[in-house]
């Protein structure tokens, strides 16, 4: 390891090209000087890099031909980390700041972070998955790690000491007696030396942080309690006109006809096979002019929410995603004393990020920079290369920290409409969808149907367990339950809806399925629910959170009022364990359903930041209120019904109950990311609470479309 | 509904009415925001929120829904929490709005500003600008709330992250502030 981090001058030819990800010239202009520190994105290649590092072949040789992330210490002493991330709330660009932070041995403030900017970030596949925290966190570590031991060996260099005799202390560099002292600044200047880290760079562990670990607040949250912070939609350029695309009247529509558009001055409209957009200088005629251009569509009839069960069904293919059967289902159910077989539904969902999608288009040159708000900045420079028929490196996608995602934003629609108008009127183009649009053109969470059949003994040892799911997804599908014998499958199938990745994906649905269904068998043997895990789980992670919950919560001592229910749902999907308690009140008469309390206890390895990790679990829980009591998208025939707030409830103040987090902290192991799992303890809970109150099972998701037991 | 005309003088109406209704529309040459007077040149039909945004470039004001359903796009008309995106600019001309923008004072934040960053009371932040606005409204008016007085007044804002314990939180901890300070 010394060996590659021993300060080299790299020269810098320009006679290779090498596949940088980015354009290496754009590389160079933004590196000028100082130090660069990149992390390759495998350790395969880190190590290759390695070898030939050590065979003094000089920089160009040594860069990785992938890279996942960079730092960048530049000759004012300004440190930049690089990184095709994004935030959209989840607080990462704390949370890694962190971590940079924390191994560099500089303050939070001193960092900062430029994130999804397909020009300068190095290519990542985008912000979803929870993925953030296991894999970019520990790449920057890394890069941080060489970072500093490069500006201690500087130090000792200049001293003529051994690097072990220089220390940190406030960001300076200070030698053994503290005589002498050396900003970063002072160490940096002059240089231009570009390094690849090893792969096996030793980072500090979780016991030993002192900045990761701690609460530190929002790194840039002034800039949003104070409307300074630019999101894509409050982007300006010179000259920039609004646009506004005519959308059809209903999906998969094509163009019957359209009368001639009239003139209006200052007033630009673009027909393209079946795209219709206007671009004007100010946003209120945009939309005027759109309007007013209603031409005729055509569309096959399409599927409703009345048909939707049976149209998944009908459509489902070979089962695909999940794991091969375990043991045998039919001996499973021979040893069992009871069986149960149910079917449960759950319902399309929006994501509704507060900030819908939006996108400023502009072309210098032929080369065609966009700002909008992603998850995948580097998918959407794809998209839009190949819209346009351009390569890669002529399209620049900067992702502004984003009003929200939740897995509904990874795709460029808005970005190659606006970039579409803008290189028709030849001038920056903003495009940003009403609420209408969000709910109508994004896409949804998947709607899905779940059969279950299972076999227990009366001792409550579960003996067989078959799961079929139809559309919504495999993640989260296989449950920690130790049952002999299982059939677990996905099954794909056409949906009538546009649909992609929500937070948590089909583990919401998953987790229902499963979690209301032991509660279910836990009925049929009169057990408590708890006590049925407990016996059917190894998973010491989970049990650890079931019982941080069920303490918390005081699971089996409380005296409930009239009408009031508990219920309890536990789950792990993304390297994260959460156990959910809910206390319901079903008001009589009417029905009437209400959220009382919910202790969510949460398990994500080491915490990086305790307070944006309740947060987030809290946030995971309120969202997960929506889907679980009253969200759902109402369609027919090829439109949404219901694509507006006054239609579509979201949880809002009145809705949330007293929510209490439980966060445990195994510094012992890897941080999982926090985003999605905590959300998927909550709707089997609540139902379970319902059921608990009035012994009316529900099986669909939302479970009280009205807020009423019907 | 019935009606006395037959279609072609209906149409004559329509563009009679239309007419009308231009003879009324006038221009805004100057709103009077966050202490100043602002010029501008729009139609008095254009949302407020909209000249905020586009004309004034005080973009801390957030288009949410369009329907006054959401509060991103809240400010205050004469210290009244109002929804800028259904208010036509010609209501408020001769009106105090107050934005985002407007409560930072001599580069101090505004209570309750201080409180949400205190509370974490924020994830994507989209929601905010309005939060604060609303909730500043609240403790102008009613500057010892209860829990359930925050819930009642701030229900219409929605916060998808769903922030709302922490934004609870942080109007409470700017009210105990404020009752220090002015104590």
């Amino acid at each position: 390891m010394a060996d590659t981090i021993e300060v080299e001058r790299y020269e810098l030819f320009e006679d290779q090209r090498y596949q940088f990800n980015f354009d290496r010239r754009q590389f160079m202009k933004v590196f000028g000087g100082g130090i660069a520190l990149i992390v390759p994105l495998t350790n395969v290649l880190a190590q290759t890099a390695q070898r030939q590092g050590e065979a003094g072949r000089g920089f160009n040789r040594e860069l990785p031909k992938e890279i996942g992330a960079w730092i960048h210490i530049d000759e004012d002493g300004s440190i930049t980390v690089y990184t095709g991330k994004v935030e959209m709330g989840q607080n990462i660009r704390t949370s890694l700041t962190q971590a940079v932070a924390e191994e560099l041995h500089v303050p939070v403030s001193s960092i900062r972070l430029v994130m999804g900017d397909t020009d300068v970030s190095p290519f990542d596949a985008g912000t979803f998955g929870s993925r953030t925290t296991p894999t970019m966190a520990p790449q920057l570590r890394k890069a941080a790690v060489a970072a500093r031991e490069t500006l201690i060996a500087l130090a000792a260099q200049q001293w003529q000491v051994e690097p072990s005799a220089v220390r940190i202390v406030d960001a300076r560099f200070v030698n053994h007696d503290s005589t002498k002292s050396l900003t970063i600044s002072d160490l940096a200047k002059g240089l231009k030396l570009v390094k690849t880290i090893p792969g096996d760079v030793k980072t500090t562990p979780a016991k030993e942080w002192t900045i990761a670990g701690q609460s530190t607040p929002k790194v840039d949250g002034r800039d949003f309690v104070t409307g300074r912070h630019k999101y894509t939609s409050d982007v300006r350029r010179d000259g920039m006109l609004f646009g506004k695309v005519v959308r059809p009247s209903a999906f998969n529509a094509t163009l019957a006809s359209s009368d001639p558009v009239k003139e209006t001055p200052g007033v630009q409209v673009l027909k393209d096979g079946d795209f219709i957009g206007v671009a004007a200088q100010d946003q209120p005629t945009a939309g005027q002019v759109a309007d007013e251009i209603n031409p005729q569509w055509k569309a096959a009839d399409q599927p409703g929410n009345a048909q939707l069960v049976d149209y998944l069904r009908k459509n489902a293919t070979a089962s695909e995603g999940a794991g091969r059967p375990v043991g045998s289902i039919a001996d499973g159910l021979a040893a069992a004393d009871k069986k149960l077989e149910q079917t449960y539904t759950i319902a399309y969902i929006a994501h509704a990020p507060l900030e819908p999608r939006a996108a400023v288009a502009e072309w210098v040159d032929n080369k065609l920079t966009v700002w909008t708000g992603t998850q995948r900045p580097f998918g959407v420079r794809q998209e839009l290369a190949e819209a346009f028929h351009l390569s890669e490196e002529k399209v620049r996608v900067i992702v502004p920290d984003t009003g929200s995602g939740y897995g509904g934003k990874h795709t460029g629609e808005c970005a190659i409409e606006a970039a579409r108008l803008a290189l028709a009127t030849k001038k920056p183009v903003k495009v940003v969808w009403t609420r209408e649009e969000e709910f109508t053109w994004a896409y949804f969470r998947p709607a899905g149907v779940i059969d279950v059949k299972s076999g227990v003994k009366n001792d409550g040892i579960i003996t067989a367990w078959e799961f079929h799911n139809y559309n919504s997804g495999p993640s989260g599908i296989e449950g920690s339950y130790a049952i002999p014998n299982q059939n677990v499958q996905f099954h794909p199938s056409k949906s009538p809806l546009r649909q992609g990745s929500y937070r948590g994906l089909a583990a919401t649905a998953n987790h229902f399925a499963r979690e209301t269904h032991i509660d279910e068998i836990a009925v049929l043997l009169s057990m408590d629910p708890l006590e049925l895990r407990l016996k059917n789980l190894k998973d010491e992670r989970m049990r650890a959170v079931l019982d941080a919950a069920a303490s918390r919560f005081g699971w089996g001592k409380q005296k409930l009022s009239a009408g009031h229910g508990v219920g309890i749902a536990c789950g792990f999907e993304k390297g994260g364990y959460v156990a959910t308690c809910a206390e319901v009140s079903v008001g009589s008469p009417g029905g009437k359903v209400k959220l009382e309390r919910v202790v969510a206890s949460f398990e994500c390895g080491a915490i990086v930041n305790p307070k944006h990790l309740e947060n987030q679990v809290e946030g995971a829980v309120v969202m997960a209120i929506g889907g679980a009591l009253f969200e759902a998208i109402e369609f027919n025939n090829g439109a949404i019904l219901n694509a507006r707030f006054s239609r579509y409830r979201v949880p809002r103040f009145s809705d949330v109950p007293s929510i209490e987090v439980v966060l445990l902290d195994r510094k012992d192991l890897p941080s999982a990311g926090a985003g999605e799992t905590p959300i998927v303890g909550l709707a089997p809970a609540v139902g379970n609470a319902i059921f608990a109150a009035t012994k009316t099972r529900l099986r669909s998701l939302p479970l009280v479309p009205r807020g009423v037991i019907l | 509904m019935f009606h006395p005309f037959p279609n072609n003088c209906c149409l004559v109406l329509q563009s009679f009415q239309k007419l009308w209704e231009d003879s009324e529309v006038s221009n805004i040459s100057a709103l009077n925001v966050n202490g100043k007077k602002l010029p501008v040149d729009v139609d008095a039909q254009t949302s407020l929120l909209m000249v905020l945004r586009n004309n004034l470039n005080l973009t801390g004001t957030k288009y949410g829904c369009g329907e006054a359903q959401c509060g991103a796009c809240t400010v205050l008309i004469d210290g009244q929490p109002t929804r800028s995106c259904v208010t036509n600019v010609g209501r408020v001309a001769d009106k105090q709005i107050t934005t985002i923008e407007g409560l930072e004072k001599d580069g101090q934040l505004h209570p309750l500003q201080d409180a949400f960053l205190k509370a974490d009371a924020l994830q994507c932040g989209y929601c905010t600008s309005g939060m604060i606005v609303t909730g500043v409204a609240l403790l102008d008016k009613n500057p010892k709330p209860t829990r359930e007085d925050i819930v009642t007044h701030m229900n219409g804002n929605v916060c998808r992250c769903g922030t709302y314990l922490r934004i609870i939180a942080a109007i409470q901890m700017a009210a105990e502030q404020k009752g220090v300070r002015n104590g």
